[in-house]
């Protein structure tokens, strides 16, 4: 057999070592490959200009080269940054962005779960329909009558007024994404623990949720990743400097520092970093996770 | 147990769906009572030269950036779908711009193409002096340019897990035949992607329509009006002007232009699964 592939018919060897075939055919990606390594460079320049300049003083940045490491590194363009009031701006997005995505993912859990497991009632389907209608349309164009709603509750300024429509425009997409795994679970596992005596609630917790925990992650981080760089519910919504999220207070500290250009971009790192961060730790999960919601 | 979602998603999604519409036929500066305007919003709106300058920066935009982010897109995720460590490396590098807020990479490029004080300036080359954001022709290059360096690593990664979906077979039977590399992509990669490239395509174009902060932050929609697009054109008359009932005329627009889109899309695509992932 051994001595047959080696010595003769294409089709037989081609058959045996297919994958291995195939990974040779994506490694001559000429063509790709010179995009690839092209596009690293166009990401990773702004980056690492970003981080350089933040350390540098602005009669150095006016000095230097603007790829050159900083000849006298300083922190004080990040002294100032945390010094504008920085980490309460900080405190207010880590409020906002947990207070949507817990119950966000929590009550969109629960809609997928009724909605698949009552697969037949009208009336789920319905609601299923109208979340799914929500996934076609821009929310942000709604804006106005939200800014308006707020008002007559007497929210508008508050942390609550950005939590409250985040998570509605977190369920369609939350929905569909847990819906898809929670339609993966076997049938047969529901159906021993009713036998057992199971309720519905219990099942939900002690049976879909274990087993749908990497979406729930998923779906998590990406809602949370949504609302932490949002901008345009705080820009509205809010109007105290004491109110205001890491996004709005960049602006607002570009707008008072234009001129200050590695103060501006300490800033941004400052904001950006506690993502990076979480996106080291977790990336298996994010990557992984977002095309899978998007390629079922 | 799907009552609490249903409830949030009514009150802060179809409800304003439906105040976008009774809004525009009303008046309101924001503040003060809401009075009833009749036909009057729309028909000022309708009439305004602003309209369709701004209709045609969207789908200016929306065009080219689709343009120019799903051939990259494409070819680096096919690239991507290589399963050697260096490209897995690569994606995980590729992924660092969608960390970022807008307003975040706004701000850093205004920093970075400033004429004074930016990067060509501190290079001392004159090509990258020039007034990147001040000409009306050049700002909305830059913003595509913005755009995509924002968003291809995401649609790269939805076509990485398409062209890991195709099979291998195709290929060896391709190779067999005598189809070079160039061929197969566009004789097998591309036509096996078709639903991919509609989901991606669909969450290009629907999200373009809700490219705010970005432009808000870095051109407020200037040189002029050269990037007002409807969004800008919704919250300037909405929140600068106080003129609350032409925003509305425009946000009915926006959503009407979304939904439209979204079908058209869909039709293409002829399927039921692809059509619903859209819209994100």
């Amino acid at each position: 057999m051994a001595v047959a592939t080696t010595s003769s018919g294409t089709t037989t060897r081609a058959r045996r070592s297919g994958p291995v075939r195939a990974h040779k055919l994506l490694q001559l990606n000429w063509f790709g490959g010179l995009a690839g390594w092209i596009w690293l460079a166009i990401v990773l320049i702004p980056l690492y200009w970003i981080v350089v300049t933040s350390f540098k003083d602005q009669s150095a940045y006016f000095s230097q080269n603007p790829f050159a490491l900083p000849s006298a590194p300083t922190t004080n363009n990040y002294k100032l940054v945390i010094e504008s009031d920085f980490p309460r701006y900080f405190l207010n997005s880590v409020i906002v962005t947990v207070g949507t995505i817990i119950p966000a993912v929590a009550i969109s859990f629960m809609a997928a779960y009724a909605i698949i497991r009552g697969a037949g009632s009208r009336f789920l389907a319905g609601v299923n329909g109208l979340f799914l209608m929500g996934l076609a349309i821009p929310l942000q164009a709604t804006i106005i009558p939200v800014y308006l709603l707020i008002i007559r509750m007497h929210l508008y300024d508050s942390l609550l007024a950005l939590i409250l429509p985040s998570v509605a425009f977190a369920i369609p997409l939350s929905v569909l994404v847990l819906a898809n795994f929670i339609r993966d679970v076997p049938k047969e596992l529901f159906e021993s623990m009713r036998v057992d005596g199971a309720t519905e609630w219990g099942m939900m917790r002690k049976l879909a949720l274990p087993l749908t925990r990497p979406a729930l992650v998923t779906v998590s981080i990406y809602n949370g990743l949504g609302v932490w760089n949002g901008f345009i519910l705080p820009l509205i919504l809010t109007q105290s400097p004491d109110k205001r999220t890491l996004p709005l207070a960049l602006w607002s500290f570009q707008g008072q520092y234009s001129v200050n250009v590695p103060a501006v971009l300490a800033s941004v790192v400052l904001t950006t970093l506690p993502i990076v961060i979480l996106y080291a730790v977790s990336r298996r999960q994010l990557l992984g996770g977002l095309t899978a919601g998007f390629s079922r | 147990m799907v009552l609490p979602a249903l409830l949030l998603f009514v009150l802060f999604g179809v409800i304003p769906l439906i105040g976008v519409l009774v809004l525009s036929f009303t008046q309101w500066d924001g503040l003060g009572a809401i009075h009833a305007a009749g036909l009057s919003n729309w028909k000022s709106v309708l009439s305004d030269s602003q309209l369709p300058h701004s209709i045609l920066v969207t789908f200016e935009i929306m065009i080219l950036s689709w343009a120019v982010q799903t051939p990259m897109s494409l070819l680096l995720g096919t690239f991507l779908a290589g399963r050697q460590r260096y490209r897995a490396f690569l994606a995980v590098l590729y992924f660092i711009p969608l960390l970022l807020s807008s307003t975040a990479i706004a701000i850093t490029y205004k920093a970075l193409l400033d004429p004074n004080f930016g990067l060509g300036a501190g290079l001392k080359i004159g090509f990258l002096t020039q007034d990147w954001l001040g000409r009306s022709d050049l700002a909305i290059g830059v913003l595509i340019f913005i755009v995509s360096w924002q968003f291809i690593p995401f649609h790269s990664l939805i076509y990485q897990g398409g062209v890991r979906a195709i099979p291998t077979t195709m290929y060896e039977a391709a190779s067999i035949d005598g189809a070079g590399r160039i061929r197969q992509f566009f004789s097998i990669t591309v036509p096996q992607l078709k639903y991919t490239i509609i989901t991606s395509s669909t969450l290009m174009v629907v999200g373009s329509l809700t490219f705010f902060d970005l432009i808000f932050v870095l051109t407020a929609g200037g040189p002029g009006d050269a990037t007002r697009v409807l969004a800008l054109d919704m919250y300037k008359r909405g929140f600068m002007s106080n003129q609350m009932g032409p925003a509305s005329v425009i946000a009915a627009l926006i959503v009407l232009l979304g939904l439209a889109l979204a079908l058209i899309l869909r039709r293409l695509g002829g399927s039921t699964t692809a059509s619903q992932q859209e819209g994100a």
